[in-house]
This record gives structure tokens, sequence and C-alpha cells, in this order.
């Protein structure tokens, strides 16, 4: 058998090394002396001052767009197609980033707007869209949020499905709702919320009447398929009903039987259509269900509830607090039980944790999620950095770090990216860095060790499918945390006498 | 008309019921069955047409040819993806243009950089904001030698004016500052994203570059984005053979190389969708030929490396066939080693750019046939050099669609498919082996001698995986 070299080893060998050398020659590349100048230069709080400067350009943020966190939402649906009025590159870039993410197949419809709709409209889009869509992989439910083209040339989504409908090319009683979700307004999570406030509205209309006894739980733009399970676990013990909207473990975590299912499941659509008619809703994200709970709280009379995440002990508390009182039914021994097994697993590992510095780059609520259980553990969040935080945030983000001293040292960055993040790295340095996979390049340039953590999550496999809310969660926190803390600190000492194997 | 060819036309009228009768009548034009002497006139295929709201094409758009194909691999200019924030974040190092530099300081192909369009850019328009942006860079990075400003949808639908902003501010920098108009809804495809990039290098690179000394054999390496590294194993062939490669477009390249390529004796493309544009320019306003080679496989990386010598001296001639004598016995034992086990099996491709056709001869070298093949973004001029690649009757397609791929799968029952990372996992869930066959599923190189024995490892583990082996299909 030969030996295959592939480009892990194959470049650094000495002909391609060789190769490299003499290529330089065409490159005209800056005397290395000069390049390692303005190298050191950029690691310095002048370089960071420059940095903090600028208003009009984003390097390396960390946010996508509405329309992503639209569909995203859709298939959170049963037999619900996200279709998606617009540039037809936008759908495929969904596409791709989700399964590049999920490891798992995502279907979405363009209308494939091009120059001539740019000057007369989408109108005739839309109704081909619809019929072709209809006819080919016949869902139960069009889910329609538009791309930045559709918003600029201001297309009447309302208008053009019903003109659909009147022409015949989808059912009279096919649900398509609808939201508007421009690029340029918001990021991923204000697209969920927006389809999802859509598809509620859509489904709802004219429903409400008898309490149903169920609880709805809104998940929020969660990319943990892990938490999903994990969360139907969880009601499977407390004995409540209830009804998640929207559940998107099944189109992201569907198993393998040799079949492609265009729609693997997701929250039934009577469910939807019934959940007006719930006790209560609780949102498990506040930043990406902000108009939905608005919405359901003027429009379906249901209660705001005062939880805030389901990450870590005091969060998850408050989840059961508020669910408990929702239904009615008390917390039952089994989840105490596993409230007090993360607990201990946070005792044994807190000498590790306690003091460490962390800084958190990633979504409003994953952030206050992560923040909180650090302080629990006895750990410091330093640097936050929330490309799409907004005022709330910064507010929220610094209430929290005040009510904790280990919270003193911490500072909240709304708008910033993670170009601003290699500047506070450089000039106050951590011990962990938590941030998606794009981290990874503050990692090789600062040599802060990462730990990844939220979305998305593209250079490891099934990080997503470790449910990290709930006392299980927590546990799975924990281990990720204390164990890369040791990990790091094995590299440190592997030639020293503190290289332990009892920690 | 042969029994093959009547066979593949039946399937496809078949597979084509499902759709309405106007989407039914144009997807017509985009399927085919194959006649390899492109006689047949009902075996061609229409394509570079518009694709057909809702039946899930896997295109992607200009935006996507310019930025993500052409210019960002380019790696000493800052590429700017000017609108609001989606485009740069879901291209953002995707495509594995491997480059050397260190990326921040003087390269920059690893990262994301935004004028993150906010509704009021969409009002008041974003010039403004754009020229502070070019000036916020130019401080950060004072290495950088250019800069690109890739626009988005809103950019061309509020009638910025990108191209005087560019003007003014590159004199004040004394650097290139490159718009490029490649907002998505352009055209029907990657396609006019890369004429636009091709366009743009032509009116704001091209021929301004230093190259102190010229030597008779000096070539240029275009269309080939260094995916995996292929770029850097395919000028480690070129340069054995003793050709001095002055410039590689675009993979790991700086604007120097992109510049002096005018001064290159022949300019060998990889890949032809892409950047024949600029092929064509340099033949016509600098007399520069060109010329068309493949280095997926050894029948087919033989055979261009003979072809490319001919075009020079006995010198480079005689060391060609020194290089063909010193990789053939490690070919020949790479194909020994994996021929038997891939021995007879079914391919099909659904990808872009070159590989539908130039990754044909490759899999023929493992014994495997390729027995349908399409193209997203492709024109006439590639599906008239993919006939004569593929068997009678095999199937074409044009911009098909996830409902086409998981029919034409069903029936024609392949034993891998080459595509996309869209495609992939609904492959994975019909249990069938299936390879990303844009960027080489995170594997390469794929080009040159280097590269084969990489696809041949590849295209093994995928096809003879056990774990195809343990879904337990429903009856």
């Amino acid at each position: 058998m030969i030996k295959i070299k592939d480009h892990n080893e194959l470049f650094c060998q000495p002909d391609y090394q060789e190769q490299f050398g003499r290529k330089k020659e065409f490159e005209r590349p800056w005397p290395e002396e000069k390049v390692r100048e303005i190298s050191e230069w950029t690691k310095t709080p002048e370089y960071r001052e420059l940095n903090f400067k600028r208003e009009n350009i984003k390097i390396n943020p960390a946010k996508a767009c509405q329309p992503l966190g639209a569909v995203f939402c859709a298939s959170g649906f049963d037999g619900c197609m996200p279709f998606v009025q617009g540039a037809q590159g936008c759908v495929a870039y969904f596409r791709s980033h989700l399964s590049r993410h999920f490891k798992e197949p995502f279907a979405a419809i363009s209308t494939s707007m091009t120059e001539d709709a740019a000057v007369f409209g989408g109108l005739n889009n839309m109704i081909e869209g619809m019929e072709n869509t209809y006819a080919l992989y016949k869902p139960k439910m069009i889910a329609v949020s538009t791309t930045c083209m559709a918003e600029v040339i201001g297309d009447d989504l309302n208008a053009y499905i019903k003109t659909a409908r009147e022409k015949g090319v989808i059912p009279e009683d096919l649900p398509v709702p609808f939201a508007h979700t421009p690029s340029f307004v918001g990021s991923h999570i204000v697209g969920y919320d927006n389809m999802l406030k859509g598809i509620l509205k859509t489904l709802s209309e004219g429903r409400k009447g008898e309490t149903n006894g169920k609880v709805n739980i809104i998940p929020g733009f969660d990319t943990y398929t892990g938490n999903y399970h994990e969360l139907k676990r969880l009601m499977g013990l407390m004995g409540a009903a209830y009804t998640l909207l929207a559940d998107v473990s099944d189109a992201f975590d569907s198993p393998n039987t040799g079949e492609y299912k265009l729609y693997p499941g997701g929250t039934p659509l009577p469910d939807a259509m019934d959940a007006v008619n719930a006790v209560g809703t609780i949102s498990l994200q506040r930043y990406s269900t902000a108009k939905t709970m608005d919405y359901i709280q003027k429009e379906w009379g249901h209660q705001k509830t005062a939880v805030r995440s389901m990450i870590g002990i005091k969060n998850t508390d408050s989840f059961f607090e508020e669910l408990s009182r929702l239904t009615g039914r008390p917390i039952p021994a089994a989840i105490e039980t596993e409230r007090g097994r993360a607990v201990d697993a946070m005792v044994d590992s807190h000498p590790y944790v306690h003091g460490k510095r962390f800084a958190l780059v990633g979504d409003p609520d994953q952030l206050l999620g992560m923040m909180s259980l650090i302080m629990e553990m006895g750990g410091e969040p330093v640097h936050i950095v929330c490309t799409n935080g907004d005022k709330h945030f910064e507010s929220e983000a610094k209430e929290l770090l005040a009510s904790s001293p280990f919270g003193a040292g911490g500072t909240v960055y709304i708008g910033k990216d993670m170009w601003h993040m290699r500047s506070l790295l450089f000039t106050e340095p951590v011990d962990i860095l938590i941030g998606n996979s794009y981290a990874k390049f503050l990692t090789r340039d600062t040599g802060t060790p990462l730990i990844r953590i939220g979305f998305p999550l593209f250079d490891r496999h099934h990080l997503h499918r470790q449910p990290i809310i709930g006392y299980q969660g927590v546990i799975n926190l924990v281990s990720l945390l204390v164990n890369t803390v040791l990990d790091e600190l094995d590299r440190k000492t592997i030639d020293t006498t503190s290289f332990d194997v009892i920690r | 008309m042969s029994t093959a060819i009547k066979e593949t036309q039946k399937m496809i009228e078949e597979v084509l019921d499902a759709y309405p009768e106007k989407s039914k009548k144009d997807r017509a034009k985009h399927l085919a069955a194959n006649d390899p002497s492109g006689q047949c006139s009902t075996c061609q295929v229409k394509s570079n047409i518009k694709s057909r709201p809702g039946v899930m094409t896997v295109r992607g758009c200009a935006y996507a040819g310019a930025k993500g194909v052409v210019w960002g691999p380019v790696k000493d200019q800052i590429t700017v993806s000017h609108g609001p924030i989606g485009c740069g974040q879901y291209s953002w190092w995707s495509r594995r243009n491997y480059y050397n530099g260190q990326t921040g300081i003087d390269t920059f192909g690893t990262m994301h950089i935004t004028t993150d369009f906010q509704e009021k850019n969409i009002v008041y328009g974003g010039d403004k904001g754009l020229d502070a942006a070019l000036h916020e860079l130019k401080e950060l990075f004072p290495l950088a030698k250019g800069i690109g400003i890739l626009s988005e949808c809103p950019v061309g639908l509020i009638g910025d004016d990108i191209e005087a902003v560019s003007k003014r501010v590159a004199k004040e920098f004394k650097f290139p500052i490159v718009p490029v108009r490649c907002e998505g809804f352009r055209g029907v495809s990657q396609s006019l994203g890369h004429h636009i990039a091709n366009d743009t290098i032509k009116d704001y690179v091209l021929g301004k570059g230093e190259l102190e000394t010229s030597t008779p054999y000096d070539v240029a390496l275009i269309g080939d984005y260094n995916i995996g590294g292929d770029a850097w194993a395919s000028r480690k062939i070129l340069e054995e053979m003793g050709l001095r490669v002055i410039s590689q477009y675009t993979g790991d390249a700086t604007l120097n190389e992109i510049a002096i390529a005018t001064k290159a004796k022949l300019n060998l493309i990889h890949c032809y969708r892409s950047m024949n544009y600029i092929c064509r320019h340099m033949e016509e306003e600098y007399g520069i030929p060109w010329m068309e080679f493949n280095f997926f496989g050894p029948t087919k990386t033989y055979d261009s490396i003979r072809k490319i010598a001919a075009r020079f001296d006995t010198t480079i001639q005689e060391k060609a066939e020194a290089v063909i004598a010193k990789y053939k016995p490690l070919m020949d034992e790479i194909v020994e080693q994996y021929r038997a086990k891939l021995e007879g099996k079914k391919v099909m491709l659904y990808v872009g750019g070159l590989r539908p056709r130039h990754t044909i001869g490759a899999y023929e070298d493992l014994g495997m046939e390729v027995v349908a093949s399409g193209y997203e973004f492709g024109h006439s001029d590639d599906y008239k050099r993919t006939y004569p690649e593929l068997k009678e009757g095999a199937v074409v397609m044009d911009d098909a669609t996830l409902y086409e791929l998981e029919e034409f799968t069903r029936r024609l029952k392949p034993d891998m498919v080459g595509s996309g990372i869209k495609e992939k996992y609904s492959y994975h869930k019909l249990g069938v082996p299936f390879r990303q066959m844009h960027s080489w599923d995170y594997s390469g190189p794929y080009h040159g001698f280097d590269g084969f024995p990489v696809f041949a490892r590849d295209m093994d583990m995928t096809v003879n995986s056990p774990t195809w082996d343990l879904i337990r299909r429903k009856k």
C-alpha cells in the first residue's frame, strides 16, 4: 500500500516549500521585516484604539441575515416548505450554510428573481414559484420570506399571495404565512422572530376557543438539535402537555433509513393552529422571539414569563418554576435529582474554572446563558462581543454582570466583531474563548484556546447534538469548560513536573 | 437513434411528468440523452437560461461567481462584500482557496469584510459609507495592495455609484480599488459573475505589474483556484516540465501576479468556464495564445503534458517525457491499488465549472463510468466539450433541480454521486455514496500527480465505506 499524502501533509514537504519560495519572485510580497513589524503593531493598545474607532466596516462579524433565520424557523413546521421571494443566490447560501452546520439536507425554494423582476416586480416569479413548488414538492404549508432584492423593490407579499390563490396555482386552504425579512435590518435572530410571528398569526387566526391545557414552548433560534430532544424528555418527566414552536429537530436530525424525506417532521400544523388556546407560552430566548412574544401577549392574552434561557442552573430553575406555575404540576423528583447531579459536577470541577477569564462571542440569548453559567462556576466573563446585540441586550448583559462579583471585570460590546475581539484578546488576554467555528482564527492569532459553542459550527462534528440546556446541558457544558482548561494545562505543562495524572 | 439514447429519453420524459406544463416544456430543453458525436439535434441541451422559480435550482448568483470564485482567492487585496451582512457570511472561506501569507497582515483570504448595510444605507445610499470604510481599511491594514468592492443586490437597485468612489479613493491611496458590479440579481447564475470579475481584472489590474526578467518558457496558470492546494500540485508539474509559471489565476495569487500575466508566452487554462474571457482578451490585445488542459487523472494529465510541451521546443518536450516517465510507475501503482475496488462502479456528477467533464477521465482511470453529468451554470461551449467525453445515452443535465436529481438517482442507481454541499446530505439519507466535488469534501488536492492518489483514496472511501451497509432500509 502506498502512503497517500493529502493537503494536510503534502504542502509541508520540501519540494512544495521550495516552490512557495520560487513563487515569491512573481508575488512581490512585502519584506518579511515589514510584515513582522505590522503584525506586532496590530497587537498593541494603539491598534486597538484605531480598531475600535471604525464605524463603517465590519471585519469577521458574528451574525447572519434575516432570511436565514426565517427559513430555519419555517423548517420547524410539519410539511412546510420555506419559500424565499428574491434573487436565487441567497437561497443557495442558506441551504449551504445550514447543511454545513448540521450535516443534514435542507430544502428551500427561491423564486429566482433577476433583472426583469427588478424592473417589473416579482409577481410572476411568485405565481410560477408557487405553482412549481406545489406540483413538485407537495407542501402542507408554504412559508414566504424575502431577500434584500424583493424588499428594496417593494414586493407586496400579501397581494402577491392573494393573486396566486386567485389564479388557482395553490389550493384555497393551503396556509401561506409570510414575513418581510430584509437583510439590511437586524440579523438572523430577527428573521426567525418575524417568520415565527407570521406563521403563528396565519395559523391561529380565528381559532381562539377553549383552553387546551397545554403550554407552548418556543426554543428560539436554537441550533442545538440535542436541546430539542432534551426539552421533550424533560417535558415527559414533568408530565405536562405542550407544543414546541417551532420544532426543527426532525428537519435537522432525521434518522438514516435509506430514504430522503423532504419533510421529516416538525411541529404538526393542527398543534400550531391550536397554540393560541394554550395556558401560556414560554420562550427560551428573548432576543430571537421579541416580536413573537409581544404578539402572543397582546393577541393571545398569554402572560409574560420570567424565563430568560435554559442555560445554567438558575435559568433552568426559573424555567421549571414557571412551567410548574403555568401547568399546576409539581417539579418531579427525577428533575430535582438531575439538578443535584449538575450541581455536584460544578462543585467538583470548580477549582479549574474559578477565577478563569473568559471571552465570549455569539448571539445575545446564548451569551446571556453562558455568562450566567460561567459566573455560577466562579468564572469571569471579561469580553462579551455581540455583533447583533442591541441596547436592550447591552443593558440586560450589564445587569447580569452586576448581579455577581464574578461579573465585575466584564465589558459588553454590542455591534462589534471578531476583529475587535482580536484586539481585546491581545491587549487584555483571557484564559478561554467561547465562540463559533470562525473564532478559530482568533485562536490561531492569539493562542487563546477555543470552546466551540454557538452557530455556525462547521469544523467539528455533532457538537450540536449534545444538549446545552437544562441540568443535563449544564453537565455537558461544565465538562467542556473544565476539560478545555485541563487540555490547555496539559499542553502548557507537558515538559514540567506539573504534568499531573490526577486532577 | 440508438436504443441507449431512446431509453434515456423515455426516462427523462417520465421524470418531467411531475412538472406543471410551462416548466415541463422549459425543463425538457435542459435534459438530454448523450450523443457523443453531438450531432443529434434533440440530444443537445439548452443552457445559460433563467432558472424557473420554485423548482429548487442548485444555482447561486453573480456575487458567488465574482466574489466566491474569481476575486475572493486573490490574497493581498482586501475583498469587501459591499451590502448587507449575509452574502459575505455565507461565502466566508467556504471554497478553501489555500494561500501562503499572514492573514490580517499581508494577506486577507480567510476574512469576512463587509459594509453591513443598514436601512439608512438603502434610503440615503451607501457611497459615503463606502468611502469612509475604504479609509478605515487602509488605516487598519496598511500592507493591503488593493481593495475589491463586490456589490450585493441592494447596491445596484438603489443606484449607488461605486465606480466614482473607487476612482477617487484609488487615486488617493495609489493602489487599485476595483468596483465589481456583481449584484446577485444580474444574469442567471454564478456565470455572469465570473465574466464581470474577468472584465474588472482587465480594466483595473491587467498589465500593471512588475516582472524583471522574461524567458521563452513563461506561462500563466489560469482558472485554478487552488482548492485544497490544486494549483500548487499543477504548478509542480509545469515547473518540472521546465516552464516558468509567472502567474496563478487566482488561487494563491497576488495582484502583481494577476497584472503580469500579459507577459506570459502561453496561457494555460484549467477552468474554461470561469476564465475564458480573460484568455480571449489577452489573445486579442496582447497576442498571447491560450490552451485548455486537464490535470485530473493520469491519462488526461499525460495527454495534457504532451499537448502543452508541443507548444514549446524540444528541451521542454524532453523534460515532459521525463516527467511522465518519473510519475507513471507511481500512477500505475495507485491505479492497481484502487481499480479492483472501483471497477465498473457507476458515477453521477452534477457540479459546476470544469468538473462535469474534466473529472470523467480520472474516474475512468479507476475503471468507473460516468452515467450522468451536468452543470449548474454551463454554457453551450461547455456541453460541446462534454458530449464526446460521455458514453452514448448518458444523461446530460443542465441546471438540474433537487427533484430531478433524486428521480435520476432512483432510476440510474449510481454507485456514487459527486455534487455539492446542498446535495450531499440528501444522498447520505438515501444511502447513496456521495462526494462533495466543489471543495473536494475538505480533502485534496485532486490535480496532477500529487492529486490523483488523493482522488483515488477518496473515491474508494466513499464507495466502499462500511457505513452504507449499516443502513436498515424499509422493505
